[in-house]
């Protein structure tokens, strides 16, 4: 009865963790705007959410079948989410980070990142309401 | 907590770009020097910037700081101008000033200035959406 109680939650809480991660994911292309040969890395959010709910596998994740071979840590971001960012104009030093994509991107992650906060608040006053009877 | 690493990239992208602002800020100040204590005109100065990957092994690095790798000099040949009655004139009565290009230089300090100014803000956005995460499930 409890875990159905908190499976909503559970949902919004790998979503909150992948939107951390992708905050820091786009932090790291800021930071790197002008380091000469740095590449920039995008996540496919979608992508990654759908893998790390379970509701698919990941299609390079190692298989683990035979006694010796080791299994993939649980938990663990695979590189398929990542993903590399196509630059929309080059540039001499072969850095790929695109200013502007990265400020938008970053807001826009900010933004979702409150929305999935809310959610979770939203959730819980509700709970705690049904559990109150009030 | 992934979103506490924010702090270190982006703390370690503003302490590598106000090393470049520092140089510039040097470059500048030297633009017109005719010759430093060993006897050379002052030769302009280039940081290169180098990624410091921050996550834990064998995990894909999602966290990438930057750290100064190191600082160049501009070996071109200075400024020569003719000024006989100078102290510092050589034989052919030229002088021979700092190699900085102070067009260069301020385009250098914009960039940097900007870049400093967005890390910044990557920090306050990530303090305000940690401060958020902790006031979670108290009904706010």
């Amino acid at each position: 009865m409890m875990d159905r109680l908190t499976d909503t939650l559970n949902f919004q809480a790998q979503a909150l963790t992948l939107r951390s991660e992708r905050q820091r994911l786009i932090a790291s292309n800021i930071a790197n705007a002008d380091t000469p040969g740095y590449v920039a890395r995008e996540m496919d959010f979608a992508a990654a959410l759908r893998e790390a709910t379970g509701a698919a596998t990941p299609g390079n994740q190692m298989l683990a079948t035979r006694p010796g071979h080791i299994a993939p840590a649980a938990g663990a971001v695979s590189e398929a989410g990542l993903k590399y960012a196509t630059p929309s104009q080059t540039n001499l030093d072969r850095n790929t980070v695109d200013m502007d994509r990265e400020r938008a991107a970053f807001a826009d992650n900010a933004v979702h990142y409150e929305a999935t906060l809310r959610f979770i608040n939203g959730s819980v006053r509700t709970m705690l309401s049904a559990i109150t009877g009030q | 907590m992934s979103m506490l690493s924010i702090f270190n990239v982006s703390g370690s992208a503003v302490s590598a770009q106000s090393q470049r602002l520092n140089v510039v800020a040097s470059n500048l100040a030297n633009a017109d020097t005719v010759a430093g204590p060993d006897g050379q005109a002052y030769k302009a100065r280039q940081v290169v910037f180098q990624t410091v990957p921050f996550g834990q092994a064998g995990q894909p690095a999602t966290a990438a700081g930057v750290q100064v790798s190191q600082v160049t000099e501009d070996q071109t040949a200075g400024r020569r101008v003719l000024d006989p009655k100078h102290p510092q004139a050589d034989a052919d009565g030229y002088v021979t000033y700092s190699n900085v290009n102070a067009v260069e230089e301020m385009v250098n300090m914009i960039s940097a200035s900007r870049s400093y100014q967005n890390n910044l803000e990557v920090m306050n956005t990530a303090k305000t959406l940690l401060l958020k995460t902790l006031q979670l499930g108290q009904g706010g």
